[in-house]
């Protein structure tokens, strides 16, 4: 075995060309396929962190001005949310509602302590909202507002970690369990979160009943947030929960059902629904493109071993004369092209894998309120590259053994006499 | 002298195109160390007796014995055994693997023996040496002569020990001073008992050999016996 391997280095080392235009072509193969799919890959990925940590399956809803008039009411009716509309969502739909809260949007407030002070969006809300929206707590940054707080009407608040920035001059001071002064009443610190990749958020959160209470809205809510259970599964279910939810709606309020700008709603389910199916074509496009890549990269090897063989049909012939069997003749073919190919596999990959992890340094996540991410994280499956590293090399051991299976077959004296 | 090459009635037909029958039957029988030239027009068949002779071809009938085996519808595998075993092969071409070295084109018949690689070329240096090639055995081919690259065909013939040497035009690419030196090296080896067939169409090397087969029509025309070297060297009874 050693022989045969040290004969095959000795003829590769003496045939630099041939070796170089095989590899080169079964690493360049590799090389496109790997930054395709890294492409591919990073177009989803983009699309993904768009998405963040958010859950995908919540509705949002919101009352709206009545254009129809309808049940003996005028036109142009605000209409407001309450706990009725809590009560109805969650018990008569609750095959497709799991969680549903409400919201109040208190404005932009104020919020001071000591001599520093910033202007903050403020929002009473329920402990789901942490999942729904996707917020986060750090390490030794306390907790999100929780059942007790609102059972209680706690006058506490959960703030951003810019707000912890320029209120408690960055991470100098403990912020939690300091009062802060909310447009004139107190509130306690007991958290500090924060939504990745989106620094800027300023909201300041505190407890639904706290809010009520405190501005006086009584029962009514700014909006409605609530997720989907999992028999809501495509576009379709969707639509029909969704329909007949709004048909409901406009009986709980006495708007017309025709009148659309009565309510409000996103449905972050939909958008993903689109978004998935988006992202599933882009992934069939790029493993298609890649099939043929791949492809003109085994007919780029195929092509290579053939007049490789051919050339060698003397050799072989003068080989057979001093005793090599067929047999052997193969071997030093075959092996010797399974050698090429996955040493230049490799190198393809290698040069493959690091192009596109160099190209993710250069796409990080960008932030902002409205950061849109077109392109992240251009990298491939490394499991997806060794295979077709290895289908390429298996399909460069054929187009080596078919050449050489016919090359054998040439009488010996014929192939000694072969020009 | 036991005989080391017996064919009896050897037959050959190509088929490709309108049949070509070349050999038509032939029966001949060489002795252990012999040095024999065949000659013949070309079309004679005698490059087709020569392929027989060393496995490269096979026959349609008759028999060839060859050290005693019978050498009849072998696989190729068997037969590059045989080949590998028995036969020693010089080419007009010299056929040489031009991306070898002098010693590792010499010691090439001794790796499809399996001996280990320091072996063969410590052993292929040997016959290198013999050969007055010593100095030149990591040469590439195509930095050597005609005649140092026939002389490397030789040793590569001589590695393996073979019981015969089939030598087809040995001089036939060289000039005649050089073919004259290759002449002398191959009447050596066959002055150590090895029986040596060549194939020419010179009279003058043949001239030099004991005994000259006459091919024509793929038939054995005459065996002349040339143990006093006297034959002429201008052909006389070719030409008439």
């Amino acid at each position: 075995m050693i022989s045969l391997l040290y004969e095959i280095w000795n003829t590769i080392r003496q045939n630099k060309m041939r070796t170089f235009l095989t590899g080169f072509a079964v690493a360049w193969g590799i090389f496109m396929l790997i930054v395709l799919l890294g492409s591919g890959n990073g177009l989803k990925h983009g699309f993904a962190a768009n998405w963040g940590d958010r859950m995908v399956n919540v509705v949002q809803i919101w009352g709206g001005r009545t254009n129809i008039p309808y049940a003996g009411f005028q036109s142009g009716r605000w209409i407001s949310l309450d706990d009725n509309d809590l009560q109805f969502t969650s018990k008569e739909f609750a095959d497709e509602v799991t969680a549903a809260m409400g919201n109040i949007n208190l404005g932009s407030k104020n919020i001071s302590y000591g001599t520093e002070y910033l202007s903050s969006g403020l929002r009473g809300v329920e402990p789901d909202i942490m999942q729904v929206e996707g917020l986060k707590i750090a390490q030794g940054d306390g907790r999100f507002i929780n059942d007790l707080d609102i059972r209680e009407k706690r006058k506490v608040i959960v703030i951003s970690q810019r707000a912890r920035e320029i209120l408690f001059k960055g991470k100098d001071e403990e912020a939690i369990g300091k009062n802060v002064n909310v447009a004139g009443t107190m509130y306690t610190v007991v958290g500090i979160y924060y939504v990745e990749d989106r620094q800027d958020i300023t909201n300041s959160f505190i407890p639904l009943s706290t809010a009520k209470m405190v501005y006086g809205r009584g029962v009514n809510l700014s909006s409605l947030s609530f997720t989907l259970s999992d028999k809501i599964t495509d576009e379709k279910t969707n639509t029909d929960f969704m329909n007949r939810y709004k048909k409901r709606f406009a009986e709980e309020h006495q708007i017309s059902p025709e009148d659309d700008n009565a309510i409000w709603y996103w449905n972050r389910f939909g958008n993903y629904v689109q978004l998935t199916s988006v992202s599933g074509f882009i992934n069939i496009a790029v493993w298609i493109i890649g099939i043929f890549t791949l492809l003109s990269g085994i007919v780029g090897v195929s092509n290579i071993m053939l007049i490789t063989v051919r050339e060698r049909t003397r050799e072989f012939g003068i080989r057979k004369a001093l005793g090599a069997s067929p047999v052997s003749i193969l071997k030093l073919v075959v092996l010797e092209s399974i050698i090429i190919t996955t040493i230049f596999g490799y190198l393809g990959l290698i040069c493959g894998v690091g192009i596109t992890e160099f190209a993710a340094q250069f796409f990080e996540p960008s932030s902002g309120r409205d950061s849109f991410n077109a392109f992240l994280n251009p990298t491939v499956d490394i499991g997806v590259a060794i295979q077709a590293t290895a289908l390429l090399i298996i399909a460069g051991t054929l187009a080596g053994l078919f050449p050489a299976l016919k090359a054998v077959k040439i009488k010996t004296i014929e192939a000694i006499n072969d020009k | 002298m036991p005989t080391i090459i017996k064919l009896k009635n050897i037959n050959k037909t190509y088929y490709s195109g309108a049949p070509l029958h070349v050999l038509k039957g032939i029966d001949l029988e060489i002795n252990r160390g012999e040095l024999v030239s065949i000659m013949g027009a070309s079309g004679s068949g005698k490059s087709t007796l020569l392929n027989i002779l060393g496995i490269l071809d096979n026959y349609d009938t008759g028999e060839y014995h060859l050290n005693d085996v019978l050498i009849k519808n072998l696989s190729e595998t068997r037969a590059a055994y045989f080949r590998n075993k028995l036969i020693g092969f010089i080419f007009q071409s010299f056929n040489l693997i031009s991306f070898k070295n002098a010693m590792e084109n010499v010691a090439l018949p001794l790796y499809y023996q399996k001996t280990g690689r320091k072996t063969r070329n410590k052993m292929a240096l040997e016959y290198l040496d013999r050969l007055g090639l010593k100095e030149w055995a990591y040469h590439m081919p195509n930095e050597l002569s005609g005649g140092q690259k026939q002389r490397v065909a030789i040793a590569r013939a001589l590695i393996s020990k073979p019981q015969i040497i089939l030598a087809d035009e040995p001089t036939g690419a060289l000039d005649s001073k050089t073919s004259a030196e290759v002449l002398d090296v191959l009447k050596k080896v066959n002055a150590t008992g090895m029986t040596m067939i060549i194939v020419t169409h010179e009279s003058g090397i043949a001239n030099q050999t004991n005994k000259i087969i006459r091919l024509k029509d793929g038939i054995i025309e005459k065996i002349e016996d040339n143990s006093e070297h006297n034959f002429s060297r201008f052909d006389i009874q070719n030409i008439k």
